[in-house]
C-alpha cells in the first residue's frame, strides 16, 4: 500500500475534497465514517429519491472537473426513460500533462469517491460502476480496490445496500496507456476490449454508451463533489465559487515554482499569480514567461494575462480554459520552442491516429519543429506550424486533435519573437543546447543531420 | 414505405428516406462529395473527414418549438460553426447542405494535403494507378502541389504480404479502415485491424494462417489506393491496358456476376485474362466475389488446355482434324450411345444436347447425378421471380439444413448473414455438423450423418407457421439421390402447407454443385434416360473425373483441358471456355444470366453447342444455328418455364443502388458496372398454380449417400488445381463424417 507521495497544501479551512489534507488516515473507512462518511449515501437510500439526487447536483451547479465543465446533474438527466441496465463509468485516466489531482483523491480520500460513485448510480438507478484508471495508476488502484472491499464488508456496496433493496457493485478497470482513453467515448471502446479510439457522438454515451446502454461519465473529481453536495445541500455548496463557476476546484500547480503539488480553492476567488504565490512562486523568483492552464491541450497565456481569476468564465476570457485545471508555469528560463515542440511531440505520440488532420497534422507539426530546434529551420516553417495547425483546426473528429493546435498556435502568437531569434541563432544546423535529446529521439544523427523516415523500418520518432 | 424527408443540397431539392446519409442523398441526385473511408456497403465511421460540408438546420424557437421563419417567410437557417462529415450525419427535415463553399473546397484541398503528406506518391508502379480513388480526388480536390517537406516523408514497409493472397504496402495506405469493416461487418473473419496509434497505426492480420477469410479479394476492390494489392493480379498490367467483358462464375449456384479484364500479352501472342472483378448485380452479388471465383480462372490459358482433336492411335492420343474427329463421333454414336452432361455447360449447350439424344435414342444423365434427384422439387417451390436477399429480415425466417452456405455458395452466406444479423432474420440450422452459419443462428438442430431427412421427416409440418417469410436453403451432403429428394420434398411440403409457396421471399434456396446445375436439369430433363453399366459409346461433355461412368467400349470426351478422364479417352473434343464464347446459367435461384465472350478462341477449340451441332448435322438434323441467341430462342418456344425469357430481357440493366463503377471510383471502389444484365428468374411452379403436398417415402441411409463428402470451396479439382495461387488451399481430404 503505497503512500500518497504528495503535497498536503492547506489553503482552505476545511477542505471539500482534499480532506485528506486535514484528516490524518481518512483514507481508511473507520476515519472516514467518523468525519460524516457515507452519511450522505444513508441520507439518500433513507430519504431521498434517485430524481432527488439528481436535483440537488443541478441545483449545486456542479460543473464536470475532467475539463468540458458541463453541469453534471443535467448529464444525468439526459439517461433516457425505461432503458435497462445502465452504467456508470468513472473517468480516472488522468493522462492530461501536469494533472494529478484524481490521483490524491484516489489514494487520499478514496471512500469520498466510492461514496460519489455510489450516489451517482443510485441516481440514474444503474447496478454497476466501472472506474477507469489510467494503467500507471498501479497503487492508486490498490488503495482505491482495498477501499472498495472495505465499502463492500460494510455493506455500503453490493446487493441490497444498507437493506434498501438497491443492488450496486464497482469494478476498477486498468487503461494500458493511451492518452486517447481519456477521452469518454474512447474510454468506452477501451473498456470494452476495443481500440482506444473515440467513437461517433451522436449516439451520446447518456444514449448509448458502456455495451450500447444509457451510460453516465463523470471524471473522479467530479464525483468527489457529489457526498459534500448530498449531504449539505445545494445552498452550502453554492458559498463556494461564483453564480456560474460554484464549487472548489482542485489546481495542479508544477512547472518552474518552488512548491508545486494541488492546491484546492474556491472557483473565482484568487488569480493565477495569487495561485503561483501560493506555490510558493518560481524557482529564484525568475519572471514568469507564460503559463498553460490546462496542461498541454489549453492555448498559453503570456505573463500580461497572471491577474485573470481562476474560474471558467474567466480563463475562457483571457483566451484559454480552465480545462482540468493544471497549471504549469513557465519562467524566462524556458525557451518557448522546445516547450512547444516537446507539447507537440506528446500529441504526434497520443493522436489515436483514427482521423487524417490529427494523425499527419501531429506528425507534420513535429518534423517542422525538429527542423527548427536542429538548427535546419528557417522563418518560412514558423509560417508553416501555423499553417498546418489552422488546417487541422475544425476538421479533427475529437478534441485531441483541435488541443494539439494549441501549443502550436498560442505559441506562435504570444511568443513569435522568441522563434525567430531562435532560428537566427541556429542557423546552418549550428549546435545548440538540445542535440543529445534529438539524438536521442531519433531525430538527428551525431553529425546533427536531421534523419529522414527509412525504407522498411520505423525510427524512434515512428513510434 | 419509409418516411420521406426534404433537403436541400446545393440549391436541389432532395427527397429521400428517413435515415439516408447526407452523402448518399447527395450521390441520389448526382452530387459528388468525395469520400475514403465511407463506403455505402459498411458503417459509416467518419475518420478521413474527406466528406466534410456545410450543413444547416431551420432554426426553432424554443419556446413555440415552431420553424423561425425571417420576412419573405422563409425558414431561418443556421449554420454550424464548423463543416460536418457528410457520411456521418442522417438527412433532416428542412436540412441545408452546402458542398460548393469556398471554406469546403478548401476542407477537401486540406486533407488531401495531409493525406499526400505521408504517400508515397509512387503512382507510376502502383497496380491502382489509373484507377485509384485518391489519384481521382486529388485531381479533382487537391491542392497543386504540396508544402510538405520531401525529405520528412514518414517512409513504411511495402509488399508486406497478409497472407499469401493479398499484399499491403503501408506506405500508401491512408488509414480508412474499409477493408477491416469488410472483414468484420460483411464477411464476418474479423481478421484484420488496425494496430498501434497515430501516424504510426497500420492494418495487421492476426489469424492463422494470415487474412484467413474467402473473401478478401474484395478488399482490395474497396480499397480506395494503392495499398491492398492481390498476389494475383499485382505487377501485371495497368488497369488502363485492360478490356473489359461482362461475365459469371461458373464454380457454384450463386451465379455471381465477374468482369473479366484481359489484355493482349506480346508474350503469348494472345489475350489472357489478367484479372477477375466483380460486376454489381444488387440482386445476385451486390459488388462482391469469393475468392475462388476471383483467382481459379487461370485454367482459361492452362498449358493443357485443348487446341485440336485429338484421336487415339496405337495407344497414344494424337491430332486430328474436326472433320475427321466430328465423322468418328457420329460413326461411333450410330451405335448404342449414354451421354454423360456437366453441370458447367451453358443452357444452349445442354439443350441441343438433349435434342440429340432422344433423336438418336441416346441414353442420357446430367452429372454430378445427385442434384436431378431434386432440382424439379426446388424449382417447384423455388423462392419467386421477385424474390429479393434485401427485403429479408425482422418476422422471417430462414432454416439452413444439411447445407454449409458459406463452403457451397460463399455469396448467399454474406447475403443470408445480412439478413439475420443487420435486419434480424431468424436463422434456424440443422446439420450435423457446425458450420460458419451456426454462429447466427436463434435454434440449432443436430442429427446423425446422413439422416437429414429423417430429421427433417420428424418436425411437425407446421413448425414454421407464424413467420413472415421462410427462406429454406438446403443441401445434399452426405445423402443419396432418394433421401436427397426425399429431404426436399419435405421442406417443400412445410412451404407448401404453410401457405409460404408461391410468396416471393419465400422458397427452397438449393445448394448445387456448380453454376448451371438447374439449367442444364432443365434442359435435359425430358430427354433424361439412365444409361445402362455398359453401353457401346460413351460421350461425356463437361464431366468431371470423379464422376460415375458407365463401361464403354469407345469413349469420347468433350472437355477444355486435358484431364486426367481426357487422358484414357479414344477420342478427344476440345471445347471452348466460358471465358471464350456466349451462353446463358441458370443460378440456383433460377436467375438466367449472359456471359460474353472476352477472350479469343483458343487453336481450334469450339464452343459445346457447334460441336453438337456438327455431330447432329451428321445425323442429318436440320440444325443451323450461328450463335447462342438462336438456340435460347428455340429454348424460349419449346422449354416452358423458359418463354418468357429472351436475350434482350437478360441483357437488360437500369440503374442500381447504390451506383457503383467506373464513373464512381471513390464511392464504390473498383467493381464494375453493369452492362451485361441483369437477369431475369423464370417463376417457380408455385407461383403459377396452387402445388399438392408431396407424397415422401424417407429411405434408410445408404453408403452412396455417405460418400457423398461436404462439398468445400477449395476442393480439389481440375480447375482449381491450375490456379498457382490457390494451389496452397486445396483441400486435399475431404471432411469426413
Amino acid at each position: 500500500m503505497g503512500g500518497y507521495y504528495g503535497s498536503k497544501n492547506k489553503t482552505m479551512e476545511q477542505h471539500v475534497l482534499l480532506r485528506d489534507v486535514d484528516v490524518p488516515n481518512i483514507r481508511e473507512i473507520d476515519v472516514y465514517l467518523a468525519h460524516d462518511g457515507y452519511a450522505a449515501w444513508r441520507k439518500a437510500l433513507t430519504t431521498m429519491k434517485p430524481d432527488d439526487v439528481i436535483a440537488v447536483v443541478k441545483d449545486s451547479g456542479l460543473r464536470g472537473r475532467g475539463g468540458a465543465g458541463f453541469p453534471t446533474g443535467v448529464k444525468w438527466g439526459f439517461i433516457p426513460k425505461d432503458v435497462f441496465p445502465r452504467y456508470v463509468v468513472v473517468n480516472g485516466d488522468e493522462s492530461e500533462a501536469g494533472t494529478f489531482k484524481d490521483h490524491q483523491i484516489i489514494d487520499g480520500n478514496p471512500h469520498q469517491l466510492i461514496e460519489g460513485i455510489l450516489l451517482t448510480c443510485y441516481a440514474v438507478q444503474a447496478n454497476v460502476a466501472y472506474v477507469y484508471l489510467r494503467g500507471e495508476f498501479y497503487e492508486p488502484a490498490k488503495t482505491l480496490q482495498r477501499a472498495i472491499d472495505e465499502a463492500y464488508a460494510r455493506g455500503f456496496v453490493g446487493k441490497n445496500v444498507l437493506g434498501s433493496g438497491f443492488d450496486v457493485d464497482i469494478h476498477i478497470h486498468l487503461g494500458a496507456g493511451a492518452y486517447i482513453c481519456g477521452e469518454e467515448t474512447a474510454l468506452l471502446s477501451s473498456l470494452e476490449g476495443q481500440l482506444g479510439q473515440p467513437r461517433l457522438r451522436p449516439p451520446f454515451p447518456a444514449v448509448q454508451g458502456l455495451y450500447a446502454k444509457p451510460t453516465v461519465i463523470n471524471n473522479v473529481e467530479t464525483l468527489a463533489n457529489v457526498p459534500p453536495i448530498v449531504l449539505h445541500g445545494a445552498q452550502w455548496y453554492r458559498q463556494f465559487g461564483t453564480e456560474k463557476s460554484p464549487g472548489t476546484k482542485i489546481f495542479c500547480v508544477s512547472g518552474r515554482v518552488k512548491r508545486p503539488g494541488n492546491y484546492e480553492l474556491p472557483l473565482g476567488k484568487y488569480t493565477i499569480r495569487e495561485l503561483i504565490e501560493m506555490a510558493g512562486g518560481t524557482i529564484d523568483n525568475r519572471p514568469v514567461k507564460g503559463v498553460l492552464p490546462a496542461g498541454s491541450s489549453a492555448p498559453i497565456l503570456p505573463a500580461s494575462a497572471l491577474d485573470t481569476k481562476l474560474d471558467y468564465e474567466s480563463l475562457q476570457a483571457a483566451g484559454s480554459i480552465l480545462g482540468s485545471a493544471s497549471f504549469v508555469i513557465l519562467d524566462d528560463t524556458v525557451n518557448i520552442v522546445w516547450a512547444a515542440r516537446k507539447m507537440v511531440r506528446f500529441f504526434k505520440h497520443e493522436s489515436c491516429g483514427k482521423c487524417t488532420p490529427c494523425r499527419e497534422g501531429t506528425y507534420w507539426g513535429l518534423r517542422l519543429y525538429d527542423k527548427i530546434l536542429s538548427g535546419h529551420g528557417t522563418r518560412e516553417d514558423i509560417d508553416m506550424i501555423a499553417e498546418v495547425a489552422s488546417q487541422m483546426s475544425g476538421k479533427c473528429f475529437c478534441l485531441l486533435g483541435e488541443f494539439a493546435t494549441s501549443p502550436m498556435l498560442s505559441t506562435i502568437k504570444h511568443f513569435r519573437e522568441e522563434y525567430e531569434a531562435f532560428i537566427a541563432a541556429h542557423q546552418g544546423g549550428r549546435r545548440n543546447g538540445y542535440d543529445d535529446e534529438l539524438i536521442r529521439e531519433g531525430v538527428i544523427d551525431e553529425a546533427g543531420n536531421l534523419i529522414v523516415g527509412h525504407v522498411g523500418q520505423k525510427t524512434a520518432h515512428h513510434l | 414505405m419509409a418516411e420521406l424527408v426534404n433537403l436541400t443540397i446545393d440549391g436541389i431539392s432532395v427527397r429521400v428516406p428517413k435515415g439516408t446519409l447526407v452523402v448518399d442523398a447527395a450521390k441520389s441526385v448526382g452530387i459528388d462529395i468525395p469520400v475514403f473511408c465511407y463506403h455505402p456497403k459498411l458503417k459509416p465511421v467518419g475518420m478521413c473527414r474527406m466528406c466534410l460540408v456545410d450543413i444547416g438546420t431551420p432554426k426553432i424557437d424554443p419556446a413555440t418549438r415552431q420553424v423561425v421563419r425571417d420576412e419573405k417567410g422563409q425558414p431561418v437557417i443556421v449554420f454550424g460553426p464548423k463543416l460536418t462529415t457528410a457520411c456521418t450525419t442522417p438527412v433532416s427535415e428542412g436540412m441545408v447542405v452546402r458542398t460548393a463553399t469556398e471554406q469546403v473546397r478548401a476542407a477537401r484541398e486540406d486533407v488531401l494535403e495531409f493525406l499526400l503528406a505521408s504517400h508515397p506518391l509512387d503512382c507510376p508502379i502502383c497496380d491502382k494507378g489509373g484507377e485509384c480513388p485518391l489519384q481521382n480526388l486529388t485531381m479533382a480536390h487537391g491542392p497543386t502541389v504540396s508544402r510538405f517537406d520531401y525529405d520528412l516523408k514518414f517512409h513504411n514497409d511495402k509488399h508486406v504480404p497478409l497472407g499469401d493472397l493479398i499484399f499491403l504496402d503501408r506506405e500508401r495506405c491512408i488509414q480508412c479502415g474499409r477493408c477491416v469493416r469488410f472483414q468484420s461487418e460483411i464477411a464476418d473473419d474479423p481478421v484484420l485491424q488496425f494496430h498501434d496509434r497515430g501516424r504510426g497505426m497500420e492494418i495487421v492480420t492476426f489469424s492463422d494462417p494470415p487474412f484467413d477469410s474467402y473473401f478478401g479479394g474484395n478488399t482490395t476492390d474497396i480499397c480506395p489506393v494503392g495499398a491492398l494489392t492481390t498476389a494475383d493480379f499485382r505487377f501485371k498490367a495497368r488497369p488502363w491496358e485492360l478490356k473489359t467483358t461482362p461475365s459469371l462464375c461458373t464454380h457454384c449456384a450463386v451465379g455471381c456476376n465477374l468482369a473479366l479484364n484481359t489484355r493482349l500479352e506480346t508474350k503469348t501472342g494472345g489475350y489472357e485474362i489478367k484479372r477477375v472483378m466483380p460486376r454489381q448485380n444488387e440482386q445476385v452479388n451486390e459488388i462482391w466475389i469469393c475468392d475462388k471465383g476471383r483467382y481459379v480462372h487461370h485454367f482459361t490459358r492452362a498449358e493443357d488446355r485443348l487446341h485440336y482433336p485429338l484421336i487415339r492411335q496405337d495407344g497414344k492420343l494424337v491430332e486430328t482434324t474436326w472433320e475427321q474427329a466430328l465423322r468418328i463421333a457420329a460413326d461411333r454414336l450410330e451405335r448404342p450411345s449414354a451421354i454423360l452432361v456437366g453441370d458447367r455447360i451453358a443452357n444452349e449447350d445442354a439443350f441441343l444436347i438433349a435434342q440429340f439424344a432422344k433423336a438418336i435414342g441416346a441414353a442420357l444423365e446430367q452429372r454430378p447425378a445427385l442434384p436431378a434427384h431434386y432440382a424439379d422439387v426446388a424449382r417447384a417451390v423455388g423462392i419467386g421471380s421477385d424474390a429479393d436477399f434485401k427485403q429479408l429480415g425482422a418476422g422471417d425466417v430462414i432454416l439452413v439444413v444439411n447445407g454449409d452456405v458459406e463452403e457451397e455458395a460463399p455469396v448467399w452466406f454474406l447475403r443470408l448473414r445480412q439478413a439475420v444479423v443487420d435486419r434480424g432474420a431468424k436463422l434456424i440450422v440443422a446439420h450435423h455438423r457446425s458450420t460458419k452459419m451456426h454462429r447466427y443462428a436463434a435454434a440449432i438442430h443436430r442429427y446423425e450423418v446422413g439422416q437429414a431427412a429423417k430429421w427433417a421427416a420428424s418436425q411437425r409440418a407446421d413448425w414454421l407457421q407464424g413467420a413472415r417469410n421462410v427462406l429454406i436453403v438446403f443441401g445434399d451432403e452426405h445423402l443419396d439421390g432418394s433421401s436427397a429428394r426425399a429431404l426436399a420434398q419435405t421442406l417443400a411440403n412445410w412451404l407448401i402447407l404453410g401457405g409460404f409457396a408461391g410468396k416471393p421471399n419465400s422458397g427452397l434456396l438449393p445448394l448445387y454443385p456448380h453454376a448451371n446445375t438447374q439449367g442444364v436439369f432443365d434442359m435435359l430433363e425430358h430427354a433424361t434416360r439412365p444409361a445402362n453399366e455398359t453401353t457401346d459409346t460413351l460421350w461425356l461433355v463437361g464431366v468431371g473425373a470423379d464422376e460415375p461412368a458407365p463401361r464403354a467400349n469407345f469413349i469420347i470426351v468433350q472437355d477444355i483441358l486435358l484431364t486426367e478422364r481426357a487422358k484414357r479417352a479414344d477420342l478427344v473434343l476440345p471445347a471452348l471456355s466460358f471465358a471464350e464464347r456466349e451462353g446463358t446459367f441458370t443460378s440456383g435461384d433460377r436467375r438466367v444470366q449472359r456471359f460474353y465472350r472476352a477472350l479469343p478462341p483458343l487453336g481450334e477449340a469450339k464452343p459445346d453447342w457447334w460441336i453438337v451441332q456438327e455431330i447432329a448435322r451428321r445425323f442429318e438434323l436440320p440444325w443451323r444455328y450461328e450463335a447462342p441467341a438462336q438456340i435460347f430462342a428455340a429454348i424460349a418456344q419449346q422449354v416452358p418455364r423458359y418463354a418468357e425469357l429472351s436475350y434482350e430481357r437478360i441483357s437488360r440493366v437500369e440503374p442500381q443502388w447504390p451506383p457503383m463503377g467506373r464513373e464512381d471510383l471513390y464511392y464504390g471502389g473498383t467493381v464494375y458496372d453493369n452492362t451485361g444484365g441483369l437477369g431475369a428468374r423464370y417463376a417457380a411452379d408455385a407461383e403459377r398454380s396452387a402445388l399438392s403436398p408431396y407424397d415422401v417415402h424417407v429411405p434408410e441411409p445408404t453408403l452412396a449417400g455417405l460418400e457423398r463428402t461436404p462439398r468445400l470451396l477449395y476442393r480439389d479439382g481440375e480447375l482449381i488445381r491450375r490456379s498457382a495461387v490457390l494451389r496452397a488451399h486445396i483441400v486435399a481430404e475431404p471432411l469426413t463424417a
